[in-house]
C-alpha cells in the first residue's frame, strides 16, 4: 500500500513537472512570435513606403536608375522571403540600397527641399529605427528560448513535443556597415 | 532590468522614509505646541490626513494636474510627425507596454518632462522651443531620457516625494501663520503656570522646526532627484545606443538662458534639465535638482565600447574619479551586448535664432489647429481655425488660394 502511494506521488510529481515545463516553453515560444510580429509590422510598413518614395524621387533623380531598380528588386525579394534568415538577408540588401539612395540625394537640392520627400524620409528613418530596436528584443527572446530548448532538463520535453529552435534576425555586419555615414 | 528598478527603489525608499519622518515629527511638535497633553498624536494624525488626501489626489489625477499646470497640450501625429515617431521608437526600445501620450508646451525655453504613475498610462511633454532647436538624434536622446523616467518608476517616486514635500511646506506654513493670528493666546489660557516653561520650550522647538523642516525636506527631495538623473541618462544611452545625441541635446538646452515660466520648485525635478535658472549666483550642489550638465555631458561623451549600463558606469567612474556605484551590480550583469550606433541619422541644423523662434511659433500654431498654405511666391500663410471663407488672396502676390477645412 505504502509502496503504491509512493509510486503514485512520484508519477504525479513527474507529470506536474512535465506540464509546467511544457507550459513555460509554450509561453516562451509565444513571446518569440510576438516579438517577431513587432518586427514584421515595421518591415511591412517599410515595404509600403517604398513605392511612394520611388514615385517622389523619380522626377528629380534622373541618373540613378540603377539604385531605384535595386530598391524595387530587393523590396519584392524581401516581401517574398519566408524564413527569418531569408528575410534578414533581403532586408539587409534593401537597407543597403536605400542607404545608397540617401547618399545620392545630397546631389539634388530641389529634392531635399521637397516637403513630401522630407515627410517620407522621416517615416522611413523612423521605421528603420523601429526595426532595429524591435530586432534587439526579438533576438533577446530567441536567445532565451533557444537556451531553454538546448539545456537540460527542458531539452527532454522540447524534444518530446518537437519544439524547434528559432532563428535570430541578424542583418549581416558588413551590410550594416555598408550603410554610409552620410546624413540629411 | 527588474532588479535594477528594485534597487533604485530601495535606495530612494530610505530618503523617502526620511521625508516621511520629518512630516511626522513636524506633526508631533505642532500638536504639542497647542495641546501639551497628548496633542502630539493629534498633530501626527492631522499631518497624515493631509498627506493622505494629497497623495490620493495625486495618484488619481497627478498627471493631469502636472500637465495642466505646465500648460501642456495633447497633440496628434499630424502636428509633429517626427516627435511622434521618436516617442514610438523609444516605446519599442524601452519595452513600454503602451504608447505614452504626447504633449507640447507653448514655451520658447527648451525642456521636457515625463509623467505617469504607471507605465501603461504615461505621457511625455516637450516645449515648442525644444522641438525647434534639436535635430532628430538629439530629440531622440531627450525622449529616451524621459521614457526611462517612466520605466524606472521615477515618476511614481518623485510624485509621492513631491507630495510629501508639499505637505511639509503646507503644514509649516499653516502653523506659523496660526501663531501670527493669535494661536498662542489659546495656549496661554489653557496651560497652567507649572508647565508653562516646558510648554515654552516645545513652542520654540516647534517654531524652529517649522522654519527648518521645509528646507530640510527640500534638500532631501533634491537628493532623490539628482540620483535618478544619472540613471535615466544611462538608460537613455541604452535605449538609443547613441550617447552623443543626448549629450549635444543637453548642451543645447543648457545654452538657453530663458526660464520656463510654467515650472516651479516642486515640478522642477520632473524636467530633463532644471527649468529654473539660478538668479545671479551659481547653485550649490546641495540645492540643485539636477547634476551639473557639464558633468552629464562629459560622462556621455566618454562612453566607449557599448551602450550597456556597464559602459555608462565605467564612464561615470572615469569622470567622477570615485567608486560610487550608480548602477547596482545586478544591472551590470546584463548579458546582452549592445553596440553603439555610429551613424547619425540627421544633421539638419536649425540653429539660426530667428528661424528657431519662427519654428517655435509654427509648432504652436499647428498645436492650436492653424493650417498652413505655402504660396508659390514663397510666402507661408497661416490660417486660423476659425477662418470661415472658402478662398482668399495671398497678401504678397495676390494669387488666389482655396481653404479646405
Amino acid at each position: 500500500m505504502a509502496g503504491l502511494i509512493i509510486v503514485l506521488v512520484v508519477i504525479a510529481v513527474v507529470v506536474l513537472f512535465v506540464i509546467s515545463m511544457y507550459n513555460s516553453l509554450i509561453q516562451l515560444r509565444n513571446r518569440v512570435k510576438n516579438a517577431w510580429s513587432q518586427i514584421d509590422v515595421q518591415l511591412k510598413r517599410r515595404h509600403d513606403l517604398i513605392p511612394n518614395l520611388i514615385e517622389t524621387v523619380k522626377g528629380y533623380m534622373t541618373h540613378e536608375r540603377e539604385i531605384m531598380e535595386n530598391i524595387t528588386k530587393y523590396r519584392s525579394q524581401a516581401m517574398d522571403a519566408k524564413s527569418v534568415g531569408d528575410k534578414a538577408q533581403a532586408e539587409g540588401l534593401l537597407s543597403g540600397a536605400l542607404g545608397q539612395l540617401r547618399v545620392q540625394v545630397e546631389n539634388y537640392p530641389d529634392l531635399k527641399a521637397n516637403q513630401n520627400f522630407l515627410a517620407l524620409q522621416e517615416e522611413l528613418t523612423s521605421t528603420e529605427n523601429k526595426i532595429s530596436y524591435s530586432r534587439q528584443s526579438y533576438n533577446d527572446q530567441v536567445l532565451f528560448y533557444n537556451n531553454k530548448i538546448q539545456m537540460f532538463p527542458s531539452n527532454v520535453i522540447a524534444g518530446m513535443f518537437k519544439f524547434n529552435e528559432e532563428e535570430f534576425f541578424q542583418i549581416e555586419d558588413e551590410k550594416e556597415r555598408a550603410v554610409p555615414k552620410v546624413s540629411f | 532590468m527588474w532588479e535594477l528598478i528594485e534597487a533604485n527603489r530601495r535606495k530612494s525608499l530610505i530618503l523617502f522614509i526620511s521625508l516621511g519622518l520629518t512630516l511626522l515629527i513636524l506633526g508631533y511638535f505642532f500638536g504639542s505646541a497647542y495641546y501639551p497633553d497628548g496633542g502630539g498624536f493629534i498633530g501626527i494624525f492631522f499631518a497624515l490626513i493631509i498627506w493622505g488626501i494629497l497623495s490620493l489626489i495625486s495618484y488619481f489625477s497627478g498627471s493631469k494636474i502636472l500637465l495642466a499646470v505646465s500648460g501642456a497640450k495633447e497633440v496628434t501625429k499630424e502636428v509633429h510627425p517626427q516627435l511622434f515617431n521618436v516617442v514610438e521608437e523609444m516605446k519599442i526600445s524601452a519595452g513600454l507596454p503602451a504608447m505614452p501620450k504626447v504633449y507640447i508646451i507653448n514655451e520658447i525655453a527648451p525642456n521636457a518632462f515625463a509623467t505617469g504613475i504607471k507605465p501603461e498610462n504615461s505621457a511625455v511633454a516637450v516645449t515648442a522651443g525644444l522641438l525647434a532647436r534639436l535635430n532628430r538624434d538629439e530629440l531622440q536622446g531627450v525622449i529616451a531620457h524621459e521614457v526611462s523616467h517612466i520605466v524606472n518608476r521615477d515618476v511614481l517616486f518623485m510624485t509621492f516625494a513631491g507630495i510629501m514635500l508639499g505637505s511639509i511646506v503646507l503644514i509649516s506654513e499653516v502653523f506659523l501663520r496660526s501663531l501670527w493670528f493669535g494661536g498662542g493666546g489659546r495656549y496661554s489660557s489653557k496651560s497652567s503656570k507649572s508647565s508653562g516653561q516646558g510648554q515654552m520650550i516645545i513652542m520654540i522647538v516647534a517654531i524652529v522646526f517649522a522654519i527648518l523642516a521645509p528646507i530640510l525636506a527640500q534638500l532631501l527631495y533634491f537628493a532623490i532627484s539628482r540620483k535618478r538623473e544619472y540613471l535615466a541618462d544611462a538608460s537613455a544611452v541604452r535605449y538609443t545606443r547613441y550617447p552623443e545625441g543626448l549629450a549635444s541635446a543637453l548642451e543645447k538646452i543648457s545654452d538657453n538662458s530663458i526660464e520656463l515660466k510654467t515650472a516651479n520648485k516642486v515640478t522642477a525635478p520632473m524636467y530633463i534639465v532644471n527649468p529654473l535658472k539660478p538668479k545671479g549666483q551659481k547653485l550649490s550642489d546641495l540645492t540643485s535638482t539636477h547634476p551639473p550638465i557639464s558633468e552629464r555631458v562629459r560622462i556621455l561623451r566618454s562612453i566607449s565600447g557599448g551602450a550597456n549600463y556597464i559602459d555608462y558606469q565605467n564612464a561615470f567612474n572615469k569622470i567622477k574619479r570615485g567608486k560610487e556605484t550608480l548602477i547596482p551590480s545586478s544591472g551590470l550583469f546584463d548579458q546582452s551586448v549592445i553596440g553603439l550606433k555610429e551613424v547619425a541619422t540627421t544633421s539638419a541644423l536649425l540653429g539660426l535664432n530667428k528661424q528657431t523662434k519662427r519654428d517655435t511659433g509654427d509648432i504652436m500654431m499647428r498645436v492650436n489647429q492653424y493650417s498652413f498654405i505655402n504660396c508659390s511666391c514663397g510666402l507661408k500663410i497661416k490660417i486660423p481655425p476659425d477662418f470661415n471663407k472658402k478662398e482668399f488672396f495671398c497678401p504678397r502676390c495676390g494669387r488666389k488660394h482655396s481653404v479646405n477645412n
